[in-house]
């Protein structure tokens, strides 16, 4: 009886083993720096507080997806130039080359008076100091009828990268030649500027070749095209004539089946709609209490990313409160993590952060699978204004489409993956 | 000379057990900010410039010559050299933050 009791004990206590191995094997107790997200932004942090600390300062990434799918080329996938296995990325050369100890867990609460983060499927780890790069999240609910079209899989948005991304290139299959595709856009600040631009131009070229009767509406919510303007209509009136019909400062105010409804405009029906929703940072860092800036976005001090709500949490990327003349790119995104990176590393080495801060831009847009154009800054941190400021005469844009930038994107691509997550 | 050596010994063992209590970083400030600097190219060229995809003319910076990384990124800069992109990016840069990069580039192996 004892024996059995003890057998039976054992086998409790194995498999309670097992269980908390299987939640919590990676999850250490205590760290210096966790990032959450694996993004652009955070994988680039995770990586370079490991670079900039001469592999020190323990790093720990929480991210819930097994591998980083870039946002920037998924217009491709759209388009059927590319597979979007082509735009994956593992976690493991962060492991493997780095030392990061990366947990595929969501975090569910941040405590930024204990320094705990808590894991969605249990345990909560210490930090020193919290990188959060939780990207966007798209406010479905501020147009009637989006969330239970999205739910029903009828309305798509594929503005983060993944099954979405296919689910939507295969509505796009299904659709008849004749049929009419619409994607909406809503105001600014949103993530990527020119992304619904470079969208219409490469499903515009996929209908060329496979159903030329089809057609493309972009309805607009700004008052024009908020990035690579000219360069964008031109390669839409000269490569898809007919194809393409743009309506500027038409607000989506709801949706009925397959038709929108608009603020002040007639009502429109599509085959495929493509709705994207205005959008605010990351819901951790709402839930957080870090959106103080018209509760959308994360107020930061620019010269170490740390968040003006909380001590010690540093938020970079897409959900921050942007300076002027500072887009929501992948691009930027890396450059904000590198500069929050060596304040991290500064602060936890005693050392004052570096007073001369830069970020650079660099965003490529297919116009056609072959035909790129860019948008190119280099910004400043001015001491005197306390932000970052567009260093006078820098920058600029492509002088037309060419293939030579198409080679360039793609080699830009290998390149800002590698220094992420290589 | 015995009790001299052993002092410099002592005070040498003391700097690096500071370093280690300070946060373990064998550098300054100054080269971090020159690394972080750096850094803002590798986005293109690749990690310490390191470029994975130099097939496409994003040139591996890893150990070129510092005279040479300096001349091209001054031509770019000044309008010499024809570029897509590169004489936009150089001008936001003051000519003595891109001999610092230079240098840093040069340096990495």
């Amino acid at each position: 009886m004892q024996r059995r009791a003890l057998i039976q004990g054992a086998g409790a206590t194995g498999l309670l083993a097992l269980l908390g191995g299987c939640a919590t094997s990676r999850v250490p107790e205590s760290a210096k720096v966790v990032v959450v997200g694996g993004g652009y932004g955070g994988a680039t942090a995770a990586k370079y507080v490991r670079l900039l600390s001469d592999h020190k300062i323990d790093v720990v990434l929480i991210e819930p997806n097994d591998s980083f799918i870039s946002c920037p080329l998924s217009n491709l996938v759209l388009e059927g130039a590319r597979d979007l296995s082509s735009l994956a990325t593992s976690y493991d050369g962060l492991r493997r080359q780095h030392g990061i100890t990366v947990v595929k867990d969501y975090v569910s609460a941040v405590d930024p008076a204990k320094k705990t983060v808590t894991l969605a499927r249990g345990g909560s780890i210490r930090y020193d100091k919290l990188v959060l790069s939780p990207g966007v999240e798209l406010q479905l609910d501020t147009v009637p009828g989006l969330s239970e079209a999205h739910a029903e899989g009828r309305v798509l948005q594929a503005w983060k990268a993944g099954p979405e991304t296919v689910a939507l290139r295969k509505q796009l299959e299904a659709l008849p030649d004749g049929g009419v595709y619409a994607l909406t856009v809503p105001e600014a600040p949103y993530r990527c500027p020119p992304g619904p631009y470079e969208r219409v131009a490469l499903v515009a070229s996929y209908f060329k070749k496979a159903k030329p009767k089809s057609k493309v509406v972009l309805f607009d919510a700004n008052p024009d095209v908020t990035s690579k303007g000219a360069l964008f209509k031109k390669a839409w009136s000269e490569l898809y004539p007919g194809l393409i019909e743009y309506r500027p400062q038409h607000k989506v105010v709801g949706i009925e089946g397959n038709t929108l409804k608009f603020e002040v405009q007639e009502n429109f029906k599509a085959d495929v709609l493509n709705v994207l929703p205005q959008q605010r940072a990351g819901q951790i860092a709402v839930q957080t209490g870090l959106a103080n800036s018209n509760k959308r976005w994360v107020g930061v001090d620019y010269l170490t990313f740390q968040s003006t709500a909380a001590k010690d949490i540093h938020v970079i990327g897409d959900a921050i409160q942007l300076a002027a003349g500072m887009p929501k790119s992948g691009h930027m995104a890396n450059s904000h993590a590198k500069v929050a990176a060596a304040a991290i590393v500064s602060e936890l080495s005693g050392l004052a952060p570096n007073p001369k801060p830069l970020l650079t831009n660099t965003c490529y847009s297919f116009v056609a699978p072959d035909l790129v154009v860019h948008v190119a800054s280099v910004h400043e941190y001015v001491e005197a204004e306390k932000t970052f400021k567009t260093v006078a005469g820098s920058g600029g844009l492509s002088s037309e489409r060419n293939a030579l930038e198409a080679q360039y994107a793609l080699g830009w691509a290998k390149n800002i993956w590698a220094d992420a997550l290589g | 000379m015995k009790t001299l050596l052993a002092r410099s010994t002592l005070a040498a063992a003391a700097l690096v057990a500071s370093l280690a209590a300070g946060g373990a970083l064998a550098q300054d400030a100054a080269a971090l900010q020159v690394r972080s600097w750096a850094a803002t190219c590798a986005n293109c060229h690749g990690t310490e410039g390191r470029s994975s995809s130099t097939d496409a003319g994003l040139a591996k910076l890893a150990g070129l010559d510092k005279a040479y990384l300096v001349e091209q990124l001054t031509a770019f800069r000044e309008g010499k050299r024809p570029a897509t992109i590169m004489h936009q990016l150089t001008k936001g840069y003051t000519p003595a933050q891109l001999d610092a990069i230079a240098g840093y580039f040069a340096s990495q192996k």
